[in-house]
Protein backbone atom coordinates (compact mmCIF):
# COMPACT_ATOMS: atom_id res chain seq x y z
CA UNK A 1 0.00 0.00 0.00
CA UNK A 2 1.37 3.51 -0.97
CA UNK A 3 -0.06 4.74 2.50
CA UNK A 4 2.94 2.67 4.18
CA UNK A 5 5.90 2.97 1.88
CA UNK A 6 5.69 6.05 -0.31
CA UNK A 7 8.74 8.13 -0.44
CA UNK A 8 7.18 11.23 0.28
CA UNK A 9 4.96 10.63 4.02
CA UNK A 10 6.87 12.17 5.89
CA UNK A 11 6.92 15.70 3.91
CA UNK A 12 3.07 15.06 3.22
CA UNK A 13 2.91 15.01 7.08
CA UNK A 14 4.97 17.72 7.58
CA UNK A 15 2.92 19.87 5.37
CA UNK A 16 0.14 18.78 7.07
CA UNK A 17 1.26 20.03 10.23
CA UNK A 18 1.98 23.33 8.39
CA UNK A 19 -1.49 23.63 6.73
CA UNK A 20 -3.76 22.91 9.48
CA UNK A 21 -1.75 24.82 11.55
CA UNK A 22 -2.35 28.04 9.34
CA UNK A 23 -5.49 26.52 9.02
CA UNK A 24 -6.17 26.56 12.64
CA UNK A 25 -5.07 30.11 13.34
CA UNK A 26 -6.89 32.11 10.17
CA UNK A 27 -10.06 30.26 12.27
CA UNK A 28 -9.58 30.90 15.23
CA UNK A 29 -8.37 34.70 15.32
CA UNK A 30 -10.19 35.99 12.28
CA UNK A 31 -13.06 34.04 10.91
CA UNK A 32 -14.44 32.53 13.74
CA UNK A 33 -15.03 35.62 15.93
CA UNK A 34 -16.56 37.19 13.02
CA UNK A 35 -19.74 34.74 12.90
CA UNK A 36 -19.69 34.39 16.45
CA UNK A 37 -19.94 38.00 16.75
CA UNK A 38 -22.79 38.36 14.41
CA UNK A 39 -24.47 35.28 16.04
CA UNK A 40 -23.84 37.41 19.80
CA UNK A 41 -25.43 40.39 17.67
CA UNK A 42 -28.33 39.08 16.91
CA UNK A 43 -28.99 37.39 19.88
CA UNK A 44 -29.22 40.37 21.83
CA UNK A 45 -31.44 42.00 19.16
CA UNK A 46 -33.78 38.89 19.76
CA UNK A 47 -33.70 39.79 23.94
CA UNK A 48 -33.65 43.37 23.03
CA UNK A 49 -36.79 42.85 21.11
CA UNK A 50 -38.55 40.60 23.43
CA UNK A 51 -37.94 42.77 26.33
CA UNK A 52 -39.39 45.57 24.05
CA UNK A 53 -41.88 43.39 23.14
CA UNK A 54 -42.84 41.81 27.13
CA UNK A 55 -42.70 46.18 28.25
CA UNK A 56 -44.91 47.32 25.43
CA UNK A 57 -47.52 44.16 26.75
CA UNK A 58 -47.07 45.26 30.27
CA UNK A 59 -47.96 49.23 29.39
CA UNK A 60 -50.91 47.72 27.16
CA UNK A 61 -51.99 45.84 30.53
CA UNK A 62 -51.95 49.00 32.47
CA UNK A 63 -53.79 51.26 29.96
CA UNK A 64 -56.57 48.25 29.30
CA UNK A 65 -56.99 48.56 33.65
CA UNK A 66 -57.07 51.89 33.63
CA UNK A 67 -59.51 52.26 31.17
CA UNK A 68 -61.79 49.89 32.37
CA UNK A 69 -61.50 51.55 35.58
CA UNK A 70 -62.33 54.76 34.61
CA UNK A 71 -65.71 52.87 32.51
CA UNK A 72 -66.63 51.67 35.88
CA UNK A 73 -66.22 54.93 37.76
CA UNK A 74 -68.10 56.72 35.17
CA UNK A 75 -71.03 54.21 34.73
CA UNK A 76 -70.93 54.25 38.75
CA UNK A 77 -71.13 58.52 38.59
CA UNK A 78 -73.84 58.39 35.70
CA UNK A 79 -76.06 55.97 38.04
CA UNK A 80 -75.46 58.14 40.89
CA UNK A 81 -76.52 61.45 38.31
CA UNK A 82 -79.10 59.51 37.51
CA UNK A 83 -80.64 58.52 40.70
CA UNK A 84 -80.18 62.14 42.43
CA UNK A 85 -82.18 63.58 39.70
CA UNK A 86 -84.81 60.93 40.14
CA UNK A 87 -85.02 61.92 43.93
CA UNK A 88 -85.50 65.38 42.84
CA UNK A 89 -88.12 65.19 40.59
CA UNK A 90 -89.66 63.01 42.42
CA UNK A 91 -89.50 65.67 45.38
CA UNK A 92 -90.51 68.66 43.55
CA UNK A 93 -93.48 66.99 42.13
CA UNK A 94 -94.46 65.73 45.53
CA UNK A 95 -94.17 69.43 46.70
CA UNK A 96 -95.72 70.67 43.86
CA UNK A 97 -98.96 68.15 44.38
CA UNK A 98 -98.82 69.01 48.01
CA UNK A 99 -99.33 72.84 47.56
CA UNK A 100 -101.87 71.97 44.82
CA UNK A 101 -103.79 69.63 47.02
CA UNK A 102 -103.59 72.28 49.90
CA UNK A 103 -104.94 74.79 47.57
CA UNK A 104 -107.74 72.84 46.21
CA UNK A 105 -108.81 71.33 49.69
CA UNK A 106 -108.92 75.48 51.07
CA UNK A 107 -111.22 76.03 47.81
CA UNK A 108 -113.01 73.33 49.04
CA UNK A 109 -113.61 74.17 52.43
CA UNK A 110 -114.39 77.73 51.34
CA UNK A 111 -116.85 76.80 48.65
CA UNK A 112 -118.38 74.32 51.20
CA UNK A 113 -118.61 77.38 54.09
CA UNK A 114 -120.60 79.38 50.85
CA UNK A 115 -122.51 76.59 50.19
CA UNK A 116 -123.17 76.23 54.21
CA UNK A 117 -124.35 79.53 54.61
CA UNK A 118 -126.47 79.68 51.63
CA UNK A 119 -127.89 76.81 52.43
CA UNK A 120 -128.56 78.49 55.95
CA UNK A 121 -130.30 81.72 54.47
CA UNK A 122 -132.10 79.55 52.22
CA UNK A 123 -133.43 77.44 55.31
CA UNK A 124 -134.01 80.77 57.11
CA UNK A 125 -135.78 81.75 54.17
CA UNK A 126 -138.10 79.31 53.87
CA UNK A 127 -140.05 79.94 57.25
CA UNK A 128 -140.80 83.30 55.55
CA UNK A 129 -141.48 82.08 51.68
CA UNK A 130 -143.86 79.27 53.44
CA UNK A 131 -146.06 81.16 55.67
CA UNK A 132 -146.38 84.12 52.68
CA UNK A 133 -147.24 81.12 50.38
CA UNK A 134 -149.25 79.75 52.99
CA UNK A 135 -151.61 83.29 53.83
CA UNK A 136 -151.91 84.11 50.17
CA UNK A 137 -153.18 79.97 50.00
CA UNK A 138 -155.94 80.41 52.85
CA UNK A 139 -156.68 84.29 51.85
CA UNK A 140 -157.52 83.07 48.36
CA UNK A 141 -159.91 79.70 50.24
CA UNK A 142 -160.91 81.51 53.25
CA UNK A 143 -160.84 85.39 52.00
CA UNK A 144 -159.06 86.50 55.38
CA UNK A 145 -155.97 84.78 56.80
CA UNK A 146 -154.79 84.89 60.49
CA UNK A 147 -151.23 85.70 60.36
CA UNK A 148 -150.21 84.53 63.35
CA UNK A 149 -152.27 80.77 63.06
CA UNK A 150 -150.87 80.54 59.83
CA UNK A 151 -147.26 81.13 60.87
CA UNK A 152 -147.70 78.61 63.87
CA UNK A 153 -148.84 76.17 61.97
CA UNK A 154 -145.79 76.85 59.35
CA UNK A 155 -143.69 76.79 62.21
CA UNK A 156 -145.01 73.41 63.57
CA UNK A 157 -144.69 71.62 60.61
CA UNK A 158 -141.33 72.78 59.24
CA UNK A 159 -140.37 71.72 62.47
CA UNK A 160 -142.32 68.75 62.42
CA UNK A 161 -139.88 67.68 59.07
CA UNK A 162 -137.00 68.23 60.92
CA UNK A 163 -135.92 70.39 58.52
CA UNK A 164 -133.86 73.96 59.55
CA UNK B 1 -5.35 4.51 -15.33
CA UNK B 2 -8.35 1.87 -14.70
CA UNK B 3 -7.88 -1.96 -15.78
CA UNK B 4 -3.88 -2.33 -17.07
CA UNK B 5 -3.28 -5.45 -18.38
CA UNK B 6 -6.65 -7.05 -16.77
CA UNK B 7 -5.86 -6.68 -13.23
CA UNK B 8 -7.59 -4.43 -10.77
CA UNK B 9 -5.06 -1.45 -9.75
CA UNK B 10 -7.56 0.08 -6.75
CA UNK B 11 -4.34 1.10 -4.92
CA UNK B 12 -2.08 3.62 -6.87
CA UNK B 13 -4.60 6.01 -6.31
CA UNK B 14 -3.41 6.74 -3.03
CA UNK B 15 0.18 7.44 -4.52
CA UNK B 16 1.61 10.31 -4.16
CA UNK B 17 3.81 12.48 -6.26
CA UNK B 18 4.87 16.27 -6.03
CA UNK B 19 2.44 19.01 -7.36
CA UNK B 20 3.40 22.60 -8.30
CA UNK B 21 5.87 22.11 -10.95
CA UNK B 22 9.61 22.35 -10.05
CA UNK B 23 8.69 24.76 -6.85
CA UNK B 24 6.39 21.73 -5.36
CA UNK B 25 9.13 19.14 -6.17
CA UNK B 26 11.83 21.16 -4.48
CA UNK B 27 10.13 21.18 -1.30
CA UNK B 28 8.20 17.82 -1.94
CA UNK B 29 5.02 19.18 -1.71
CA UNK B 30 2.09 16.85 -2.94
CA UNK B 31 -0.88 16.33 -4.63
CA UNK B 32 -2.08 15.37 -1.43
CA UNK B 33 -0.89 18.79 0.29
CA UNK B 34 -2.62 20.88 -2.35
CA UNK B 35 -6.14 19.10 -1.56
CA UNK B 36 -5.69 20.21 2.02
CA UNK B 37 -4.58 23.73 1.18
CA UNK B 38 -8.29 23.44 -1.14
CA UNK B 39 -10.04 22.30 1.67
CA UNK B 40 -8.88 24.97 4.38
CA UNK B 41 -9.09 27.43 1.18
CA UNK B 42 -12.86 26.26 1.15
CA UNK B 43 -13.72 25.91 4.28
CA UNK B 44 -12.16 30.12 4.96
CA UNK B 45 -13.99 30.79 1.92
CA UNK B 46 -17.13 29.53 3.37
CA UNK B 47 -16.88 31.39 6.54
CA UNK B 48 -16.35 34.56 4.99
CA UNK B 49 -17.88 35.07 2.12
CA UNK B 50 -21.05 33.66 3.67
CA UNK B 51 -20.73 35.92 6.71
CA UNK B 52 -19.74 38.68 4.62
CA UNK B 53 -23.29 40.40 4.82
CA UNK B 54 -23.57 40.03 8.64
CA UNK B 55 -27.08 40.03 8.06
CA UNK B 56 -29.77 39.47 10.82
CA UNK B 57 -31.79 37.49 8.88
CA UNK B 58 -29.36 35.25 7.49
CA UNK B 59 -29.62 33.98 3.40
CA UNK B 60 -28.67 30.73 2.26
CA UNK B 61 -24.06 31.02 2.78
CA UNK B 62 -24.57 32.52 5.67
CA UNK B 63 -27.04 29.84 6.81
CA UNK B 64 -24.58 27.23 5.72
CA UNK B 65 -22.18 28.94 7.58
CA UNK B 66 -24.24 29.44 10.94
CA UNK B 67 -25.04 25.91 11.10
CA UNK B 68 -21.73 24.59 10.30
CA UNK B 69 -20.52 27.13 13.58
CA UNK B 70 -23.24 26.22 15.53
CA UNK B 71 -23.31 22.47 14.83
CA UNK B 72 -19.76 22.07 16.19
CA UNK B 73 -20.34 25.36 19.00
CA UNK B 74 -23.66 23.28 19.93
CA UNK B 75 -21.67 19.51 20.30
CA UNK B 76 -18.68 21.15 22.30
CA UNK B 77 -20.57 22.85 25.11
CA UNK B 78 -22.60 19.43 24.92
CA UNK B 79 -19.52 17.17 25.32
CA UNK B 80 -17.35 19.66 27.13
CA UNK B 81 -19.62 22.16 28.73
CA UNK B 82 -19.07 25.91 29.16
CA UNK B 83 -15.04 25.42 29.67
CA UNK B 84 -15.29 23.91 26.10
CA UNK B 85 -15.93 26.80 24.48
CA UNK B 86 -12.16 27.57 24.80
CA UNK B 87 -11.89 24.88 22.22
CA UNK B 88 -13.88 25.37 20.01
CA UNK B 89 -11.93 26.59 17.18
CA UNK B 90 -9.91 23.73 17.57
CA UNK B 91 -12.60 21.34 17.48
CA UNK B 92 -14.65 23.34 14.00
CA UNK B 93 -10.67 23.62 11.96
CA UNK B 94 -10.67 19.23 12.84
CA UNK B 95 -14.41 18.89 11.94
CA UNK B 96 -14.10 21.17 8.82
CA UNK B 97 -10.57 19.96 7.66
CA UNK B 98 -11.95 16.15 7.74
CA UNK B 99 -15.21 16.42 6.19
CA UNK B 100 -13.85 18.18 3.65
CA UNK B 101 -11.01 16.11 2.85
CA UNK B 102 -13.36 13.11 2.88
CA UNK B 103 -15.99 14.91 0.49
CA UNK B 104 -13.61 17.01 -2.06
CA UNK B 105 -11.83 13.65 -1.78
CA UNK B 106 -14.78 12.26 -3.69
CA UNK B 107 -15.04 14.23 -6.64
CA UNK B 108 -13.25 13.12 -10.06
CA UNK B 109 -9.65 13.28 -10.26
CA UNK B 110 -9.71 15.03 -6.53
CA UNK B 111 -6.78 13.09 -3.81
CA UNK B 112 -8.75 11.98 -0.79
CA UNK B 113 -5.66 13.42 2.26
CA UNK B 114 -8.05 11.35 4.94
CA UNK B 115 -7.43 7.90 3.07
CA UNK B 116 -3.80 8.60 4.40
CA UNK B 117 -2.90 6.89 7.80
CA UNK B 118 0.54 9.49 8.21
CA UNK B 119 -2.08 12.51 8.02
CA UNK B 120 -5.19 10.76 10.00
CA UNK B 121 -2.82 9.75 12.53
CA UNK B 122 -0.90 13.40 12.47
CA UNK B 123 -4.26 14.56 13.13
CA UNK B 124 -5.41 12.27 15.40
CA UNK B 125 -1.95 12.88 17.52
CA UNK B 126 -2.52 16.77 17.63
CA UNK B 127 -5.57 15.60 19.15
CA UNK B 128 -3.98 13.63 21.91
CA UNK B 129 -1.50 16.24 22.06
CA UNK B 130 -3.82 19.09 22.68
CA UNK B 131 -5.76 16.88 25.14
CA UNK B 132 -3.00 15.71 27.44
CA UNK B 133 -1.70 19.82 27.13
CA UNK B 134 -4.99 20.62 28.63
CA UNK B 135 -5.53 18.04 31.37
CA UNK B 136 -2.04 18.70 32.44
CA UNK B 137 -2.54 22.42 32.42
CA UNK B 138 -5.89 22.49 34.60
CA UNK B 139 -5.03 19.86 36.78
CA UNK B 140 -0.81 19.11 36.98
CA UNK B 141 -0.14 16.13 38.37
CA UNK B 142 -3.56 15.49 39.52
CA UNK B 143 -3.77 14.20 35.66
CA UNK B 144 -1.63 11.21 36.67
CA UNK B 145 -4.87 10.18 39.08
CA UNK B 146 -6.54 9.87 35.89
CA UNK B 147 -4.89 6.34 35.21
CA UNK B 148 -5.93 5.02 38.54
CA UNK B 149 -9.69 5.72 39.13
CA UNK B 150 -10.61 6.42 42.50
CA UNK B 151 -12.38 4.10 45.31
CA UNK B 152 -10.61 1.37 43.01
CA UNK B 153 -8.97 -1.20 45.68
CA UNK B 154 -4.43 -0.60 45.83
CA UNK B 155 -3.88 -4.18 45.25
CA UNK B 156 -5.58 -4.21 41.84
CA UNK B 157 -2.90 -1.09 40.24
CA UNK B 158 -0.59 -3.23 38.91
CA UNK B 159 -3.38 -4.29 36.68
CA UNK B 160 -5.23 -1.13 36.17
CA UNK B 161 -3.24 1.10 35.72
CA UNK B 162 -1.19 -0.16 32.78
CA UNK B 163 -4.67 -0.82 31.03
CA UNK B 164 -5.69 2.77 31.60
CA UNK B 165 -1.88 3.59 30.09
CA UNK B 166 -2.69 1.29 27.34
CA UNK B 167 -6.10 2.58 26.38
CA UNK B 168 -5.13 6.02 26.80
CA UNK B 169 -2.34 5.52 24.20
CA UNK B 170 -4.65 3.57 21.84
CA UNK B 171 -7.37 6.61 21.74
CA UNK B 172 -4.95 8.50 18.57
CA UNK B 173 -4.61 4.79 17.03
CA UNK B 174 -8.54 3.87 16.97
CA UNK B 175 -9.05 7.28 15.73
CA UNK B 176 -6.67 7.31 13.03
CA UNK B 177 -6.89 4.06 11.76
CA UNK B 178 -11.10 4.34 12.00
CA UNK B 179 -10.70 7.27 9.36
CA UNK B 180 -8.15 5.86 7.44
CA UNK B 181 -9.97 2.71 6.99
CA UNK B 182 -13.06 4.09 6.37
CA UNK B 183 -11.83 6.20 3.59
CA UNK B 184 -9.40 3.38 1.83
CA UNK B 185 -12.00 0.65 2.39
CA UNK B 186 -14.34 3.32 0.38
CA UNK B 187 -12.00 4.83 -2.23
CA UNK B 188 -11.26 0.98 -3.06
CA UNK B 189 -14.62 -0.28 -3.43
CA UNK B 190 -15.38 2.69 -5.83
CA UNK B 191 -12.26 1.87 -7.70
CA UNK B 192 -12.84 -1.90 -7.85
CA UNK B 193 -16.96 -1.53 -8.81
CA UNK B 194 -15.18 1.27 -11.70
CA UNK B 195 -12.86 -1.02 -12.94
CA UNK B 196 -15.47 -3.71 -13.38
CA UNK B 197 -17.51 -1.13 -15.13
CA UNK B 198 -14.31 -0.74 -17.64
CA UNK B 199 -13.62 -4.37 -18.17
CA UNK B 200 -17.38 -5.26 -18.65
CA UNK B 201 -18.19 -2.64 -21.10
CA UNK B 202 -14.90 -4.39 -23.28
CA UNK B 203 -16.49 -7.73 -23.14
CA UNK B 204 -18.80 -7.55 -26.70
CA UNK B 205 -21.97 -7.08 -27.01
CA UNK B 206 -23.77 -7.96 -24.08
CA UNK B 207 -20.59 -6.61 -22.06
CA UNK B 208 -22.11 -2.26 -22.22
CA UNK B 209 -25.65 -3.94 -20.64
CA UNK B 210 -23.73 -6.22 -18.24
CA UNK B 211 -21.65 -3.16 -16.91
CA UNK B 212 -24.74 -1.13 -15.73
CA UNK B 213 -24.38 -3.06 -12.65
CA UNK B 214 -21.29 -2.41 -11.36
CA UNK B 215 -21.91 1.19 -12.28
CA UNK B 216 -25.65 1.55 -10.65
CA UNK B 217 -23.55 0.23 -7.85
CA UNK B 218 -20.87 2.74 -7.84
CA UNK B 219 -23.72 5.31 -7.86
CA UNK B 220 -25.47 3.92 -4.54
CA UNK B 221 -21.61 3.68 -3.33
CA UNK B 222 -21.21 7.40 -3.61
CA UNK B 223 -24.29 8.21 -1.82
CA UNK B 224 -23.15 6.05 0.85
CA UNK B 225 -19.30 7.51 0.70
CA UNK B 226 -20.90 10.94 1.53
CA UNK B 227 -22.09 10.10 4.43
CA UNK B 228 -19.44 8.05 5.70
CA UNK B 229 -17.54 11.16 4.77
CA UNK B 230 -19.61 13.26 7.11
CA UNK B 231 -20.09 10.49 9.16
CA UNK B 232 -16.46 10.31 10.17
CA UNK B 233 -15.85 13.48 10.51
CA UNK B 234 -18.51 13.67 13.11
CA UNK B 235 -17.34 10.78 14.43
CA UNK B 236 -13.42 12.08 14.48
CA UNK B 237 -15.08 15.52 16.20
CA UNK B 238 -17.17 13.88 18.64
CA UNK B 239 -14.04 11.93 20.51
CA UNK B 240 -11.85 14.70 20.23
CA UNK B 241 -14.69 17.04 22.31
CA UNK B 242 -15.18 14.05 24.55
CA UNK B 243 -11.34 13.60 25.12
CA UNK B 244 -11.72 17.15 25.80
CA UNK B 245 -14.12 16.41 28.59
CA UNK B 246 -12.07 13.80 30.23
CA UNK B 247 -9.41 16.62 30.19
CA UNK B 248 -11.11 19.26 31.86
CA UNK B 249 -13.00 17.32 34.18
CA UNK B 250 -10.71 13.78 34.77
CA UNK B 251 -13.74 11.70 34.59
Amino acid sequence: MPQFQDPLLLSQAVWLLIIFGVFYFVLSFFVLPRVGSVLEDRAARITADLEAARASKQQADAAMAELSAATAKARAEAQAAVAAALAEATAKAQAESDVLNAKLAEQINAAEARIATARDAAMAAIGSVATETASALVSKLMGKADANAVQAAVSRTLASRGAA
Amino acid sequence: MAAEGKAIDALSQFELSTTLGPIGAAVNFTQSNLHMVYAAAFAILLMTVGMGARALVPGRMQSLAESAYEFIMGMVTEQVGEEGKRYFPFVFALFMFVLLGNAIGLLPYAFTYTSHIVVTFGLAAMVIVVVTGVALARHGWHFFGYFFPEGAPLWLAPIIIPVEIVSYLSRPLSLSIRLFANMVAGHVMLKVFATFVVMLGGLGVVGPVLSILPLSINVALMGFELLVAFLQAYVFAILTCIYLHDAVHLH
